[in-house]
């Protein structure tokens, strides 16, 4: 789950993360208010979204005066910001966070991300920040340092040290970089984390550190005991279908093509979009209808990939271990029946109570088409929206 | 031999007494599983489905000597659960629950080595559809008729892609020494390597079906070690060509994320490593056929 860059910072700075004074706003003139509020003669504008290439992207602006950020923050409010990391819709913009200007010497990057390999919180930092780090890791992967964080003894004093050194700094601005690295570490491990990053980690003309932006994403299975992280979820900045499709039980994914997909299981669903599109179509979705689904869920499913007008015919795939077959099969019927479907729905049952299933779909006298393989239903799928 | 389960695995389920447990424990017996009994805390000397419930893991061992333990309690005390089992002695741990938090898992893993080789549990899982020695016994979700006893070994991420192969062998007539479910989270107990060495040292295992998908450097690190290590022939499949990056498909653990983790970089690797990559999913069994007649032919 991720969360916007000012509620990062306010996160980060608790924890001890030194941040530019700022100020949240709801409107132009919010906007206007938060500059005077925060004095001095140059104050930096920043969309709200949840998504980084803001810059590039036009969501952020360098002010030199109450009017222009007004002006500015009038036309971003109600806007969809479209960047390189966004889908062409973008994501629309209804806060703005106004921050005094920093005065920059050098920019750095730091970024603590689970690391698969280790299987530990690892810390990727760099003396050269200000890009994405995808870019910095592609021009520049020389510069990138990295170090995994032993979770029965966290984040040791001397690896902090041995890190700030790495990254050339010197004097005060090592203590400093040491209690950045053991604050961000501590909000990651204590919040659940997933990723902290702060892009770029500036020092100012005074020699200081200070975070200019920051970005977290938490681990949505521990959000049970992070109520307070829970809060911070925005459903603006989520794809409507998929958080719908969330409330219901069903894992989605919109994506670009024609062909509904209906599936139990991640794996399965991953595959049988891979066949469509070897078949020659254009998976629309990614949907796992997960365990045990009753009829009730299914229908659920079929509304949430009709919602999407590109889909031309659905196709359900189901291999039932911890589902059943039957369940599925009239979830199917009751589907067809109640949204009054015209579009043709191809079905695939195999595994537990697979008899019961396809007679159920069998003797429906609707215009199901069944098929017995996960090839024969990419097939058919992709014929039937042909003809 | 199979692998992690035979008909003589003494088998405890951790949670027997709830509802998704009591339903597939009674699955388990009546396939032949020896299930020894269960353990819910606050429910010892009571019985149910005519086994023994115990408080603990340990009183559990001390009183069936049971070897494995399938896991089938909620992500809030899942991790808990693991740790117990592993300090009570457990040998071989399935963890089918899925959502556990990540920092739980990281935690569970350090755990895990505080043990000496000798004594350390094996886990697999969490979020998995659990293992399976068709005809002689199986820990966790999978429905069992489908898998035909035979020599080959399947390891996977997802439940029902292991399905889809093992059925599709079944219908050209290629049965299954063992199936292993290693789960989709980011971090789980084994790794495909792992469980590549256990079949490598198989006697009645001859050949290995892997089914990876996006996300992850795990495929990579088997394709070097069957390269490396393996005398049996891997047959691979890799689910997701077609899963945009940064985007997470279902499993936790499937989310493209860094450089060699999309499905056609991972087939790049497989390849390059001499495992023969079915194009499709489709084609799962029949790449395992063509393996294997080649492999007699020559």
């Amino acid at each position: 789950m991720d969360i916007h860059e000012y509620q990062a910072k306010e996160i980060l700075a608790r924890f001890g993360v030194p941040v530019p004074r700022g100020g949240l706003a709801y409107s132009p003139e919010q906007a206007g208010y938060r500059a005077r509020e925060l004095g001095g003669n140059a104050w930096v504008v920043k969309a709200q979204i949840h998504s980084g290439g803001r810059g590039a992207a036009g969501g952020v602006k360098l002010c030199r005066d109450e009017h222009e950020v007004s002006a500015f923050a009038a036309t971003l409010f109600g806007k969809q910001l479209v960047t390189k990391q966004t889908d062409a819709n973008g994501k629309g913009v209804y806060r703005l966070w106004v921050e005094a200007a920093s005065d920059i010497a050098r920019e750095m990057y730091l970024g603590f991300v689970l690391d698969r390999k280790s299987e530990r919180i690892m810390i990727v930092a760099s003396a050269h920040g200000g890009m994405e780090i995808e870019d910095l890791a592609e021009t520049d992967p020389d510069s990138l340092r990295r170090m995994t964080i032993d979770p029965a003894v966290g984040l040791s004093e001397f690896q902090a040290r041995e890190l700030a050194f790495q990254l050339g700094l010197k004097g005060g601005q090592i203590a400093q970089m040491v209690t950045i690295l053991k604050a961000c570490y501590r909000a990651y491990r204590d919040l659940d984390a997933v990723m902290v990053e702060i892009n770029p980690l500036v020092i100012t003309g005074t020699g200081d550190l200070v975070a200019l932006d920051a970005k977290m994403s938490f681990d949505t299975n521990a959000l049970f005991r992070r109520p307070q992280v829970a809060e911070l979820r925005d459903r603006s900045q989520e794809d409507p279908r998929e958080s719908t499709a969330g409330d219901h039980g069903l894992s989605y994914v919109g994506l670009t093509g024609d062909i509904g997909c209906i599936i139990n299981g991640a794996g399965l669903a991953m595959a049988t979009m891979d066949m469509i599109k070897l078949a020659g179509g254009e998976p629309a979705n990614f949907l796992d209808i997960g365990g045990g689904a009753s009829p009730e869920r299914v229908v659920k499913a079929f509304q949430t990939v009709l919602a999407d007008r590109n889909v031309g015919v659905v196709l359900v795939n189901i291999f039932a271990g911890i589902n059943r077959c039957d369940w599925v099969a009239e979830g199917v019927v009751q589907a067809y029946r109640q949204l009054g479907l015209t579009l043709p729905v191809v079905v695939r049952l195999a595994g537990t109570n697979v008899e019961e299933g396809k007679r159920i779909i069998e003797t429906s006298g609707l215009p199901l088409i069944s098929a017995d393989t996960l090839a024969e239903a990419a097939a058919k799928a992709v014929s039937a929206k042909a003809a | 031999m199979a692998i992690l389960i035979t008909e003589h695995t003494k088998v405890i389920v951790q949670g027997m007494s709830g509802r998704i447990g009591a339903f597939h424990a009674a699955d388990m017996i009546k396939h032949g599983t020896n299930v020894v009994g269960g353990v819910t805390p606050g429910r010892g000397g009571e019985t149910h489905l005519d086994r023994p419930l115990f408080n603990t893991v340990r009183e559990a061992v001390e009183a069936t000597g049971a070897e494995a333990s399938l896991v089938f309690v909620p992500p809030p005390f899942a991790a808990d659960a693991i740790m117990e089992a592993a300090d009570a002695g457990i040998k071989t741990a399935v963890c089918v629950t899925d959502g556990i938090p990540s920092q739980d898992m990281m935690k569970v893993k350090r755990f895990l080595k505080r043990y000496p080789e000798k004594r350390k549990m094996r886990l697999v899982g969490p979020n998995c559809a659990g293992i399976i020695s068709p005809g002689k016994g199986f820990m966790g979700i999978m429905p069992p008729h489908i898998y035909m006893p035979g020599r080959i070994g399947i390891v996977g991420r997802s439940g029902t892609l292991g399905y889809e192969a093992a059925s599709q062998m079944k219908a050209l007539g290629i049965g299954v020494s063992t199936s292993v479910g290693i789960g989709g989270d980011p971090i789980n107990g084994s790794s495909f390597k792992d469980i590549l060495q256990l079949f490598e040292a198989d006697p009645e295992t001859d050949a290995i079906m892997m089914i990876g998908e996006i996300g992850g450097p795990q495929e990579a690190e088997a394709a070097a070690y069957a390269r490396d290590h393996m005398t049996k022939p891997v047959v691979a499949y890799i689910a997701g060509l077609s899963a945009p990056k940064g985007r997470k498909m279902g499993h936790a653990g499937a989310i493209i994320s860094a450089f060699g983790e999309s499905a056609q970089e991972k087939v790049e690797i497989l390849e390059a490593a001499g495992i023969t990559v079915a194009p499709n999913p489709s084609a799962m069994g029949e790449t395992m056929a063509r393996v294997l007649a080649k492999r007699q032919a020559a």
